[in-house]
């Protein structure tokens, strides 16, 4: 076969491995139980060469897996060794720095053999409903009180299930079928990418995955080192105050583009905080690494080479590279709002390229729901958690509005309103758009979004909130203005707090404003075209159309009338 | 002048319309009395699809295979049309001036969407504008809960103000989509009674009768999209009846739908989301009658035409449905960047590639295929009509699989050299690749895609493609089909006649019928057989009642199904169910069967958990058109089990063949097909020329000719 052939061979081998794991994550979506999996996608998928080298990642999944799982399976081999591998072996993990940040992620290691010869690994990680200890909150004040800690180790031994494990996991957690479910949904994942890999690999006659590595990583490396080569070198930092746990987290990265790699290095961020919201270096080099490899080599497959010209770096000690036995569980608070930080810093060296700030951590928030404790109860009320999933405004762009209400730079989805209310006892009154909360610009920042939330009748619960930008709303990027701040309180208008479990009297509604993103670019150069068809849709308000964007009496008027008569704008 | 049939479950004269994007196809079949296979004449053409006027190229092709039949459109009795022009409007956003009103802190369902980004690194990512701006949505104060039961009831006077808003707009066409409206539809009821006295001449859609189904996203979407098309279609519909009737066509007519059944033309207008996809759909149908004609359990039909390629897995004879589809993907067809439709659909994926997809070369130096096609002007380079980059033609025709002289049946003359400079110019260079080496690149990427997609989507439906027989049809289908065979390992394939109007045929071979659905949500812990036997009887009765408007006498077959899962998951599967667990439903047993299915699909089940049923289904519909019955590839392999040298084909002329398995051109001998006969068979690597498109037989495969005109292809060490 010809050179060409041959480079035609391995280009099909290399899309067979990324369908591959494609098909490994859609098999773990539809087995899954957990609701972060099967309904928000929060799981990763991949497959890695015999030194664990990740050469394909499923594009299915959140960005916060990126990095983590890739350096996963090292620890994998170097705890297990290969000497201790055998063919039906399945290995298993919650370990928060050596998988994926908190111990609600199970990742799931198995060993891939080949006519008798170990040739690589799958690899996947999901989020399960409950992990134990004080429950999915940032409330701990250390990881010990955060759930069950499962060391890497053998959860099946040439096919046999560690059953003792399996009795450890389902008296340590709230839902024990659900996380024990997901579990084996992990192993068969994992299974059906090693059976397709065995089909490839009879297909092209291969012995191992050595050439195929060599061959992806390569060109990974050389097409990645290409576009960072092409950036002109430099150096600067960006930093973001944000509201906290109890007190105000600094964040500050600088980035330095130089030949062949760019580094980031958050030193002079906050030390590790005393509750949960403390992030392992594995899940900052996630975010730190998705929003570089975002405005620098979006269409460059995941993998160990494309990844490694970003080097990411934390003091110890620091919140973004907090040690063990820090709580971790709402990692994810601080994980989002890492790409921001990399932002600011990066848009003084790559202008026209990032967007401003956004809403960035994902709007979370979880109901306790019980039967009312101040009347006789009714027989039909009953128990129940129901955690939902929403998004603020996205940042605005250099050349673009920013997204409404769309996570960015989490990957998950919402869950529809009609399956929350059949999840539990809970009416969510309001989910719609925020008027007035993307930040002003020549580009507008993305819309937050309202919800009004109550328990059903009959009812009360405690109301778990995860959100950010209560104090620090997203900053605007050149001129732009900045976002809406998060606002947070009963219907009668008492406050409540952004994070922690709070408890909501019976017949009292929660009502919340989620942030919008920042704008970019000044207010007055925005196409007045534009600001009329924001006002027709009610976006802004006809203040706001006039204050920030200078929009004339008479224009408004026009808008308002156009509107009534049905007419587009 | 054919005689009077009184027989209308047979009729002797049927027409078969299907409007494409670049073709309107017909086909006219007469069946002699007893339907047996030696009567059937079939007549066909292909006339450019006429977009100001749909019905003109209809009509001009009814006259057209009357000619060729020797009959009049009064002798036709039944037309049966499926069409691209319901999807083609949401797509183009060619709809009319429509409002939505929904429930009060719910205006935005439309445009918030998942609250997700399709494409995870793309900073500048778009997405995709609803169908109707915000200022065209309204609320109104009310509230059902998920059990159906009123938590705020509507005002009658606060919707008698919104109408005269709504008229002081001028909208034309208005949906209606409230919170849970598909468990208690009582609000949407009330506010259509309102506007139908208000606004008479407004048009109604409401998400209780267009989908009822949970998930506010899908259904409202649907709901909108309806209403969107339906002045137009509804329009469009009646000027098709009227001018039928003026040419002394006074047959009657039925539509395709999107889920593979038929539907009165009134309905159709009613609903015409139900019409996204038909013709894609009839392709399924045509795959499926060539199944259950061949006997064949297992499945993968395989629809390749200019633009994009369909795929859709269909066991037992019938074709995978599914209740959410989404159109007008935005971006490289990529999931989540179009609008879902839930409505009943068959279930296939659509990939950007086709004959007309264009290539080139990444920053990565990968060879990427489509989605953006050439179309057909300028069309592949080939074409020699201005194109200047490589498109997959220009790779068939490099790799010798396209004769130059004998495209679409001569009327179109290949330019080798024209392909092989912009294969050159746009990938050899970049790659140091000849122009032969590059279009080997380009196929094996464009059949890569292919079969990629078919692998997720058989891994989407628990299914593995070792046992699938391949089905091949549309223009482009059959030069990549041997390929994609062996990607797949697929060990045997199918070529079926009147393959270039497929669609067309297979809206011939459609049953009438009606998927009637319901989501309600019920654990097997809380198991009530009385609702379950009231809920499958409406169901039936809604089903029935849909068939039987179309044919008033036929017989019905019912299907019922609840789609079930454990509790806990998010992704039910469908469980058949018997007629004696309708009767008498039995949680005990219901889980057992639900088990069974698991298991089949994912490995084990999952002990100790509760089980619910989210949706519940009722299918009825008439049965399959007797058909032409043929000998199966295996009867005649019985028959003749040492297929004697004799009756090996006789090769009219010879070319050079890259065989993509073997990576090296081959001798390729070229038969064709109309002088091939019955029991003829021939080895690969062969070709097999016809008028409407090339069949490629690579090395590793030998064909056989069936008696029904079908190639059979096989792995070469097998037995047919």
């Amino acid at each position: 076969m010809t050179q060409g052939a041959d480079n035609v061979q391995h280009q099909i081998m290399w899309n067979r491995l990324i369908s591959i794991v494609e098909e490994q994550a859609q098999a773990l979506i539809r087995t899954a139980f957990s609701t972060s999996v099967r309904e928000a996608g929060d799981l990763s998928a991949g497959v890695y060469d015999h030194a664990g080298n990740m050469l394909a990642q499923a594009v299915t999944g959140t960005p916060g897996h990126v990095n983590a799982m890739a350096a996963a399976v090292a620890h994998f081999i170097r705890r297990i060794g290969y000497d201790n591998m055998a063919d039906g072996d399945v290995y298993i993990t919650n370990d928060p720095w050596q998988g994926t940040g908190h111990l609600h992620d199970i990742t799931i290691v198995t060993p891939s053999f080949h006519k008798g010869a170990l040739i690589g690994f799958f690899a996947c990680t999901a989020h399960v409903v409950d992990i134990g200890g004080i429950g999915f909150t940032a409330d701990a004040n250390s990881v010990y009180e955060e759930g069950l800690y499962i060391p890497i180790m053998k959860f099946a031994d040439q096919g046999a299930v560690n059953q003792m494990l399996v009795a450890m996991v389902r008296a340590n957690v709230r839902e024990p079928d659900q996380v024990v479910g997901d579990i084996y949904a992990l192993a068969n994942c994992n299974e059906i990418g090693h059976k397709r890999l065995i089909e490839m690999m009879r297909e092209f006659a291969l012995d191992g995955l050595a050439d195929i590595s060599a061959f992806i990583l390569g060109n990974s490396r050389s097409a990645t080192l290409a576009k960072i080569n092409a950036l002109k070198t430099g150096k600067a930092s960006g930093e973001m105050v944000i509201d906290g746990y109890n007190s105000p987290i600094t964040l500050r990265a600088t980035v330095t583009i130089e030949k062949d790699q760019i580094l980031c290095d958050f030193a002079g961020s906050s030390p590790v905080d005393a509750k949960g919201i403390n992030v392992p270096m594995v899940y900052t080099e996630a975010y730190a690494c998705y929003a570089l490899k975002c405005a620098i080599a979006p269409d460059i497959p995941n993998n160990a080479a494309s990844l490694a010209p970003f080097v990411i770096t934390a003091p110890i000690g620091s919140i973004v590279n907090a040690p063990h036995p820090a709580p971790v569980a709402l990692r994810h608070i601080i994980g989002h709002m890492l790409p921001d930080t990399v932002y600011g810093a990066l848009d003084q060296i790559l202008p026209q390229t990032v967007p401003a700030e956004g809403a960035g951590t994902l709007c979370n928030f979880q109901l306790s729901l019980r039967p009312r404790r101040d009347r006789p109860a009714n027989n039909r009320a009953v128990n129940a958690e129901v955690l939902t999933f929403n998004s603020g405004g996205a940042g605005a762009r250099p050349m673009l509005d920013g997204l409404n209400a769309t996570a960015f730079p989490s990957g998950v989805m919402t869950m529809p309103v009609e399956a929350t209310e059949h999840a539990g006892p809970v009416i969510i009154w309001r989910k719609e758009l925020r008027e007035d909360s993307g930040g002003a610009g020549q580009y507008r920042g993305g819309l937050g979004q309202y919800m009004d939330v109550a328990a059903a009748q009959g009812h009360e619960c405690d109301f778990s909130a995860m959100f950010d930008r209560v104090h620090h709303p997203a900053r605007g990027r050149h001129q732009g203005k900045d976002g809406a701040p998060t606002s947070i309180e009963l219907d009668d208008g008492s406050p409540l707090k952004g994070k922690g479990k709070q408890a909501v009297p019976p017949e009292r509604m929660v009502r919340l404003g989620f942030p919008g993103g920042g704008g970019y670019g000044d207010p007055k150069d925005r196409d007045p075209e534009l600001v009329k068809r924001d006002l027709a849709r009610g976006y802004i308000s006809e203040a706001s159309a006039r204050d920030d964007y200078g929009l004339s009496d008479a224009d408004i008027a026009g808008v308002m009338a156009l509107i009534k008569r049905g007419e587009s704008v | 002048m054919a005689e009077p049939v009184s027989d209308t479950k047979n009729p002797s004269l049927r027409m078969g319309v299907d409007i494409g994007g670049t073709f309107t196809d017909i086909v006219l079949e007469r069946v002699g009395a007893d339907g047996e296979a030696g009567e059937m004449e079939q007549y066909s053409t292909k006339i450019l699809t006429s977009y100001g006027a749909p019905e003109d190229a209809i009509l001009d092709g009814m006259h057209q295979v009357c000619a060729l039949a020797g009959c009049v459109p009064a002798d036709i009795q039944q037309v049966i049309h499926g069409t691209t022009l319901a999807t083609n409007a949401l797509i183009e956003r060619r709809g009319a001036k429509t409002a939505l009103i929904t429930t009060q802190g719910f205006r935005d369902v439309i445009e918030m969407r998942t609250e997700s980004r399709f494409e995870q690194y793309d900073l500048n990512l778009i997405l995709p504008e609803p169908l109707l701006p915000r200022q065209q949505r309204y609320t109104v104060n009310e509230r059902v809960d998920a059990q159906g039961s009123v938590l705020v009831p509507l005002d009658a006077k606060e919707v008698e103000a919104l109408a005269e808003r709504l008229i002081i707009a001028g909208y034309d066409s208005i949906a209606i989509g409230l919170i849970h409206g598909y468990a208690n539809n009582v609000h949407e009821r009330m506010i259509a009674d309102i506007l139908a006295r208000k606004m008479p001449d407004a048009m109604l859609s409401l998400s209780s009768e267009v989908s009822p189904q949970m998930r506010e996203y899908e259904r409202f979407n649907t709901t909108v999209a309806n209403a969107y098309i339906k002045p137009q279609m509804k329009s469009y519909l009646g000027r098709l009846k009227a001018r039928f009737a003026d040419n002394g066509m006074t047959g009657s007519i039925f539509m395709m739908h999107s889920g593979g059944g038929i539907m009165a033309l009134d309905d159709a207008a009613e609903f015409p989301v139900r019409l996204v996809e038909s013709g894609p759909a009839g392709g399924a149908i045509f795959a499926a009658d060539i199944a259950a004609r061949h006997d064949l359990g297992r499945v993968l039909s395989f629809d390749m035409g200019g633009t994009t390629a369909k795929i859709c897995l269909i066991r037992d004879q019938q074709p995978k449905t599914a209740r959410v589809f989404e159109v007008a993907r935005s971006y490289r067809f990529k999931k989540g960047s179009g609008m879902p439709i839930s409505i009943p659909v068959i279930d296939m994926v659509e990939i950007g590639a086709g004959g007309g997809s264009l290539a080139h070369v990444d920053g990565m130096n990968q060879i990427r295929v489509g989605p953006q096609s050439a179309g057909s002007e300028p069309g592949p380079a080939c074409y020699g009509r201005g194109g200047a980059r490589p498109a997959v033609t220009d790779a068939d025709l490099l790799l010798g699989k396209l004769d130059a002289d004998n495209f679409a049946g001569g009327s179109i003359v290949l330019d080798a050299k024209a392909a092989g400079k912009a294969m050159d110019s746009e990938i050899g260079t970049q790659l140091a690749m000849d122009a032969v080496t590059a279009a080997f690149g380009v196929a094996e990427m464009v059949d890569e895609n292919m079969a990629n997609a078919a692998r997720v989507h058989a891994v989407e439906n628990g299914e593995d493609l070792a046992d699938y027989t391949m089905i091949a049809f549309g223009g482009a289908a059959p030069l990549h089909a041997g390929r994609l065979c062996e990607k797949l390992g697929v060990g045997r394939l199918i070529i079926p006649p009147s393959a270039g109007v497929g669609s067309a045929v297979g809206f011939l071979r459609a049953p009438f019928g009606f998927e009637a659905t319901r989501s309600i949500y019920m654990r097997l812990s809380d198991f009530d057989a009385q609702t379950v036997k009231t809920l499958f009887a409406e169901l039936e009765e809604e089903a029935r009642n849909f068939v039987r408007s179309c044919d008033v006498d036929a017989d019905i077959i019912s299907q019922c199904r609840a789609y079930m899962r454990y509790v806990g998951q998010g992704w039910e599967i469908p469980v058949p169910l018997s007629p004696d667990q309708i009767a008498a439903p039995d949680a005990a047993q219901y889980k057992a069967v639900f088990e069974a299915e698991y298991s089949n699909l994912f490995g084990r089940p999952v002990d100790g958990m509760d089980v619910e049923i989210t949706i519940w289904s009722v299918n009825a519909q008439t049965p399959k058109a007797q058909n032409i019955k043929t000998l199966s590839a295996k009867e005649m392999a019985q028959q003749m089990p040492d297929m004697p040298a004799s009756i090996a084909a006789k090769a009219a002329a010879e070319r050079l063949l890259f065989d993509a398995a073997l990576g090296k051109n081959m001798q390729a001998k070229i038969y064709h097909r109309s002088a091939l006969k019955a029991g003829q068979q021939l080895a690969g690597p062969a070709i097999i020329a016809e008028d409407e498109t090339t069949i490629i037989i690579p090395a590793s495969r030998s064909a056989l000719c069936l008696e029904d005109g079908c190639i059979a292809v096989t792995l070469k060490e097998q037995q047919p």
